[in-house]
């Protein structure tokens, strides 16, 4: 056997060597942006030189194939280089206006959609669900791509109130992140609990620790060291399942799917939210989560005909009020959307404004 | 060519449709590829069973605690031997990209070539956390492929409780937005804490990340549990041709109705000419023949609506620095947490204001490593011990930015006081 070869600890790359000459020499020093059409970006620089960007749409998950093929069009097309949006859309950047439009031809020609830029419904920030991903209530990539076949025109088209992010996660984890709309796993039993297995592979006090409402105690079941789990307590949350597998959460009838809007990162106008629940009980309905993709796009829909210019998802709520968007949407409204965990009275209604 | 596919008749109803398909994808792998044959087949079991089938493991690099994902089949027959047994070991690399994640496809290709030789061919760009995913390894092939990445100016990222791989914005590449050199200091403050990522051992993983301005394109505020966002604290700079041209093209009401109302803290008016304030921080615009924009700069909060509606006509000012915000986290344990103001603003232009930026992070790390519990984040540890210590712990003062507003109830044991209104005033005449 070889000797092995200690790691060169490098960290993350300076980006000079991979960035396009023309950003590179412009570094910081961008005084404008404009937005000639879906999928187009313009930047000009202090020293009168500008960039286009075209962003398309990815799979995220890529086979060698398609990055070949992205990278070829960059050559044959574009300058030869790309960056990733934190959405993973690709960004290709030419210091030639003339560049613009064949590279759209060719994105699009090789089924690539160009959009995702301003007031559109990007790319959805998403996970690897069951991929990839040890604990998933469901899939990610598979999810994403049936509703971004549902939501292509709105990614290609720049017609929503103002920008519209999406994400979705297999677990309550919500790796997926913050959105303006966000679809995740929401288990609605408790665990069920292999009891064979626990003493082996779980370090059961960290276990109990892991319990958001200490529902979970230490007990000899069959003669054996386990855990069981207050049911009453439970609020099906599957913190306990990373830590100790022989307690499934996931189950394939009563693993839904819920449907939170209102999430927003940028500091915009209001200051950054959190997304709030909207929906629920959707079935986990593989391969094409019809259920989902319906409440998604009745969600968009009303959003797109009442927001106002500028309006985030957030933004457009907090104007009309929480009783005009269940009412507008027609989604039910139950006693599951007022919030009883820690700290929830916030979330009430301490005042006399109503609207009629 | 490999061995035959199996049918897949649901991951198949994934193939049409307008948008991309990673199952297109993985099918063109398989054709020569057996683990994805078999990835595909256990992948079509989960659709079926709506179960996930992986289960992690200890798998890494010499010399690295952490950075690559383990993934073990779970799918086995009664004699314990894997149903898809070409994909029994279906590995992650987590790998760092360039700061803003930049590439030429030189780098692209070149990737692409590593990966057909010792993994699947199948690379994600990126996971959440920023990493580039290199997925599907066999364990006995883990060491050359990093060993080829990691020769070639690539790094292992992070996973399990440590420093994690961190995410900048496109910043000073590309956005006139931008307030500082955001590759600059995600290099900084990564590159100088690379031994708790590669070598786990905080209570929990901890994130840095890098926005150059408050639209926060990488949600630096609500992900990372140190956020640094740019700022600036002078007046924003004002192009006025560009203003009268978004004027000229939207209308005066529009200027009302999409800038001036929607101003979180009524910062903007529209006036008269000849009627503008003449107060500090007041500065106006003209829009046409007969009114301006007036901008109160001391009470705008920098939330970059207005600039993000007439591009280039308003700008961020020339004394920029950063805000730094701790404790932003997701749902585990105690529910999401927004992070919050620790740094109302320090400058970073200079090599020493890098090494601050550097100073303060790794005291942050610190600090967590010594006080956080196991499995505790940055911003549940504030949570318990409230911000005050905090502070004290790693030396910063406190100061009204870090509110939203004061205490509203009297259950606190406030015999200091006197002492503390001394700090204050002594603060304020330095």
């Amino acid at each position: 056997m070889a000797e092995l070869r200690p790691p060169i600890e490098s960290g993350a790359p300076d980006p000079m060597p991979y960035m396009h000459p023309v950003m590179k020499k412009n570094y910081g020093k961008w005084v404008f942006h404009s937005h000639p059409k879906p999928g187009v970006l313009y930047h000009r620089a202090e020293s009168g030189d500008a960039i286009w960007t075209v962003k398309a749409g990815t799979q995220r998950q890529m086979d060698t194939y398609t990055i070949r093929e992205l990278s070829d069009i960059a050559d044959k097309y574009g300058d030869g280089y790309v960056r990733f949006t934190a959405r993973s859309n690709i960004e290709y950047m030419v210091a030639d206006e003339a560049k613009v439009e064949p590279l759209i031809k060719a994105l699009n020609d090789a089924g690539y959609p160009v959009g995702g830029t301003a007031n559109s419904v990007s790319m959805i920030a998403h996970t690897q669900g069951w991929l990839h991903c040890d604990i998933p209530g469901t899939d990610a990539s598979g999810v994403v791509k049936a509703l971004m076949d549902e939501l292509y025109d709105d990614f290609v088209k720049c017609e929503m109130p103002n920008r519209v992010k999406l994400s979705t996660s297999c677990c309550e984890i919500n790796c997926g992140g913050q959105a303006d709309i966000a679809i995740i796993i929401q288990h609605t039993k408790p665990p069920k609990i292999n009891h064979d297995l626990v003493a082996n592979v779980c370090e059961r006090p960290s276990v109990v620790a892991r319990c958001p409402v200490a529902a979970i105690r230490p007990a000899l079941v069959n003669g054996k060291p386990s855990l069981e789990v207050d049911e009453k307590k439970c609020i099906c949350c599957g913190a306990c399942f990373p830590p100790c597998p022989p307690m499934q959460i996931n189950d394939p009838e009563h693993s839904k799917i819920a449907i939170w809007v209102g999430g927003k990162n940028s500091n915009a106008r209001s200051k950054p939210t959190f997304h709030k629940l909207v929906a629920a009980g959707l079935p986990n309905n593989a391969p094409r989560w019809p259920e989902v993709g319906e409440v998604v796009k009745k969600i968009l829909a009303t959003y797109k005909e009442d927001g106002k210019p500028w309006e985030r998802m957030i933004d457009w709520i907090d104007r009309i009020g929480w009783p005009a968007f269940f009412e507008k949407t027609g989604l039910p409204f139950t006693k599951y959307h007022i919030d009883n965990w820690r700290g929830g009275r916030a979330n009430l209604n301490a005042s006399a404004h109503i609207r009629f | 060519m490999a061995k035959k596919m199996y049918d897949t008749p649901m991951l198949d109803q994934l193939e049409s449709g307008p948008w991309p398909s990673f199952v297109t994808g993985l099918k063109r792998l398989a054709k020569d590829n057996d683990m994805m044959v078999d990835l595909l087949g256990q992948l079509e079991a989960s659709y079926k069973t709506k179960k996930g089938y992986w289960k992690g493991g200890t798998v890494g690099v010499f010399g690295y605690g952490g950075g690559v994902i383990p993934r073990f089949t779970e799918l086995k027959d009664e004699n314990e031997k894997p149903l898809y047994p070409d994909a029994a070991e279906f590995h992650t690399l987590r790998i760092q990209p360039p700061a803003g994640m930049h590439y030429d496809t030189k780098t692209l290709r070149w990737m692409c070539d590593v990966w057909e030789k010792h993994g699947s061919g199948l690379i994600a760009f990126h996971g959440q956390s920023g990493d580039i995913m290199f997925q599907g390894i066999k364990t006995e092939n883990v060491q050359a492929a990093f060993d080829e990445l990691n020769e070639n100016g690539f790094d292992l990222g992070g996973a399990g409780p440590a420093l994690r791989t961190s995410m900048s914005c496109v910043g000073a590449a590309r956005c006139e937005m931008s307030c500082y050199d955001e590759a600059r200091a995600l290099r900084t403050v990564i590159n100088n804490n690379l031994d708790d990522m590669h070598r786990p051992a905080l209570p929990y993983k901890f994130k840095f990340k890098f926005s150059g301005c408050g639209n926060d394109c990488v949600n630096a505020i609500q992900r990372s549990d140190m956020a640094t966002l740019g700022t600036w604290r002078d007046n924003m700079q004002v192009n006025e041709e560009l203003i009268q041209a978004w004027v000229a093209k939207n209308g005066k009401g529009e200027l009302v109705n999409q800038v001036i109302n929607m101003c979180p803290t009524k910062a903007l008016s529209l006036k008269k000419i000849g009627s503008e304030s003449k107060a500090d921080g007041v500065v106006a615009a003209k829009i046409d023949a007969e009114d301006c924009l007036e901008i109160d700069n001391h009470n705008c909060v920098r939330c970059m609506h207005c600039l993000n509606v007439i591009p280039g006509g308003l700008l961020p000012g020339k004394d920029k620095g950063v805000t730094i915000l701790v404790g932003g986290k997701g749902v585990l344990k105690i529910g999401a947490t927004m992070g919050t103001v620790v740094v109302p603003f320090m400058k970073l232009e200079s090599d020493e204001d890098f090494e601050k930026l550097g100073e303060l992070a790794r005291n942050i790390l610190d600090f967590f490593a010594e006080n956080a519990l196991e499995h505790e984040r940055t911003g549940e540890m504030i949570d318990r011990i409230g911000l005050v210590n905090f502070l004290e712990g790693i030396g910063l003062e406190i100061d009204p930015n870090m509110i939203s507003q004061p205490r509203s109830n009297p259950y606190v044991r406030m015999d200091g006081w006197d002492e503390e209104a001394e700090k204050w005033e002594e603060r304020k005449s330095a």
